[in-house]
């Protein structure tokens, strides 16, 4: 099936400074991709590329089958929603809505149908009249939203749309855009920092650092089994547990214990003897008290710092001099300075060579 | 009246203990403040008091030498002089003229310049072309030239292109000069404009003057009242280049105010000479007045921003 945006060799330069290196993409018809990585990482600008809204140094940006390197933005089939809404202060939104349709010369009863079809979509009918100081910002966002629902475009472009926004309006938010693109199966391509919105949105996460993606593939796949180090630290929270070591007989020793390595699928061969690897571990991996009994691993740990969160309760601890969090049940009472057993299995965690950061 | 009970819902507390809000206490520091504050006003508004009552007495009484005191007869006499006879070398036709002189040469100016500085300051901000930053540079270099050093070339060009003391011409070289000030002035409003919204309206397609005026020049009503404000007071009260440019017919007022207090023929009319000031004066000063709001916000965002 051909791609619905495809990304080839890609570079943009602002003056010395690179920010993308030569970066390939391609996303399916329908998909939802999630561009996720800390601020400064290129996501944004990678957008913008897409859109339009920067020239490119090197590459070919192609969407729905067509070279769109050198279109206008609004010549390239796409619609786009801004962190900051950007939407035009001194319209209604229903002149915001039909600025574009306006602009691009349609006929005033197509505007008016395309119109009242985004504003049923997105449940704004009743705003359409109102001027944007007049709405709340969850508002504000459905009628950035509805700007690119009426364009009637194959390509969705959000970036960062739900920043603005406080905890609660972004997680409602959240599910009305898994929503819309149900129905509307679109592709749609959201760059976030957000690690919450990236696993519970996306189709395949794309994850950047310093303008090149780390690891493109399912938000499971991200999270069980990380490319290398900075993926697998970025993603999860609490972060998951790196224990330093180095490969000894059948495991890794890291000071007082050894972690068996039998379970562990690596991805080639076994890593040769002292090699120095770090072991991760996500922290609702690690069993504790009676349950660290029936796993492989199994040591004794500090009681630092206990966080309840309601639902589950994330204690923080030292094990052999190393930081070591783990997540358990809400109704484990600690004392700090406590002495607890933990346990856990290698076979749901990762093994990361020390030196290259990735995945063994 | 209601029937509240005060008493059970009363904190118990010690007098002496703070409560409520905080007693304002008049300090000596702040008596200093104030009084140093009523005696600059008074210091800044006497001559504006002598002005006035001098403009409202007859000649012989101003002989008499009592500066500050009331009239004992009060006329309007030197403010009809002013306006309409007062002697402006030979022409005897007070300010009058000079008046519509200079509201010919502020309104186009004032409306030419915005209507090009805001163009400019627009295509600065969101449209980086190559060079923007020089061409910035240097806009920003021509407010600090003294105009003193460009008005010998300036007339040069003019007397070339026939414009030399003509209304056009003076019209053109208020426009060249208003041009850095006011485009820093547009620029710097427009940069602090989130530039999510020019990329918005790029991707609904709209172009260069679409985007500007649709998008910009309806959120640019602050900035333009600020700018208006800058360009009638500043050219309302242009001397020099009335002077030089205008030509004979088309002086402003301040360059006729300027003939009528010189004058050197016969007694000098003092009362006219401040009556003919305070008219002159009195565009700018109601522009103030009324806008003294914008004005200050404009020069705060011409300077804090930049």
């Amino acid at each position: 099936m051909q791609p619905s945006v495809s990304i080839k060799q890609l570079s943009l330069n602002f003056g010395h400074v690179n920010v993308l290196h030569s970066l390939d993409l391609d996303v399916s018809p329908g998909e939802f991709l999630v561009l996720l990585g800390p601020s400064g990482c290129g996501k944004s600008t990678l957008l913008n590329c897409i859109a339009g809204l920067l020239d490119v140094s090197e590459g070919q940006i192609h969407i729905s089958g067509r070279n769109v390197t050198w279109e206008e933005p609004k010549d390239r089939g796409i619609g786009m929603v801004f962190q900051s809404y950007a939407l035009y202060p001194q319209m209604t939104v229903e002149g915001n809505l039909s600025f574009g349709l306006k602009v691009a010369g349609i006929k005033k009863d197509e505007i008016a149908d395309r119109v009242s079809r985004a504003a049923a979509i997105l449940q704004i009918e009743n705003l359409l009249k109102r001027k944007p100081v007049e709405l709340s910002g969850g508002q504000r966002q459905r009628v950035a939203i509805g700007r690119a629902l009426v364009r009637d475009v194959d390509v969705f472009l959000f970036d960062e749309p739900l920043s603005n926004l406080d905890a609660k309006l972004r997680s409602d938010l959240r599910v009305e855009i898994k929503r819309l693109h149900h129905k509307l199966k679109n592709t749609m391509i959201y760059v976030t920092h957000d690690q919450i919105e990236a696993m519970t949105l996306a189709d395949r996460i794309a994850i950047m650092k310093g303008g090149i993606i780390q690891q493109l593939d399912t938000p499971h796949e991200i999270y069980n089994k990380p490319v290398n180090l900075f993926v697998a630290g970025f993603i999860g929270s609490p972060t998951m547990n790196f224990l330093k070591g180095t490969v000894t007989g059948g495991g890794v020793n890291i000071g007082s214990l050894t972690i068996p390595l039998e379970s562990y699928a690596f991805q080639q061969d076994r890593p040769a003897e002292g090699t120095k690897v770090v072991v991760g571990i996500r922290p609702e991996h690690v069993a504790i008290r009676e349950a660290a009994g029936a796993a492989p691993v199994q040591c004794d740990v500090e009681v630092e710092v206990v966080e309840p969160m309601g639902a589950e309760t994330h204690v923080w601890t030292r094990l052999d001099g190393q930081n070591f969090t783990l997540m358990c049940d809400a109704d484990h009472q600690f004392a700090i300075g406590e002495i607890a057993r933990v346990g856990f299995d290698l076979s749901k965690g990762s093994v990361f060579d020390e030196e290259t950061g990735s995945r063994l | 009246m209601t029937t509240m009970d005060v008493s059970a819902n009363a904190l118990p507390r010690a007098a002496e203990e703070p409560h409520g809000p905080k007693p304002r206490r008049v300090s000596p520091a702040r008596i200093g403040v104030y009084a140093f504050l009523v005696v600059s006003a008074l210091f800044f508004l006497v001559p504006l008091y002598v002005m006035v009552v001098t403009s409202l007495k007859t000649m012989p009484e101003i002989r008499l030498g009592h500066l500050f005191g009331l009239p004992q007869s009060w006329t309007v006499q030197p403010w009809i002089d002013a306006w309409l006879n007062a002697c402006t070398g030979r022409d005897c036709n007070g300010l009058y003229p000079g008046f519509w002189n200079s509201v010919k040469i502020t309104v186009p100016s004032v409306i030419v310049s915005i209507i090009i500085a805001s163009i400019n300051g627009y295509a600065l901000s969101f449209w980086r072309y190559k060079f923007a930053n020089l061409f910035f540079g240097l806009l920003v270099f021509g407010a600090f030239v003294p105009y003193q050093v460009v008005i010998y070339p300036l007339i040069m060009a003019l007397r070339q292109m026939h414009l030399f003391a003509t209304m056009p011409g003076i019209i053109i070289v208020h426009t060249i000069f208003g041009m850095p000030i006011l485009t820093i002035l547009f620029r710097n409003y427009y940069a602090a404009m989130p530039a999510e919204l020019f990329k918005a309206a790029r991707v609904d397609g709209a172009g260069f003057w679409q985007i500007f005026f649709r998008i910009m020049v309806p959120m640019s009503v602050p900035i333009t009242i600020v700018a208006v404000i800058l360009q009638v007071t500043g050219i309302w009260n242009d001397f020099l280049f009335g002077v030089v440019f205008a030509g004979r017919a088309n002086w402003p007022m301040t360059v006729q105010l300027n003939n009528i207090v010189n004058t050197t023929t016969g007694t000098r009319a003092y009362n006219v000479d401040m009556a003919a000031t305070i008219l002159t004066a009195a565009v700018p000063l109601a522009v103030y007045f009324i806008s003294g709001r914008w004005f200050v916000r404009g020069i705060a965002a011409g300077a804090v921003k930049g």
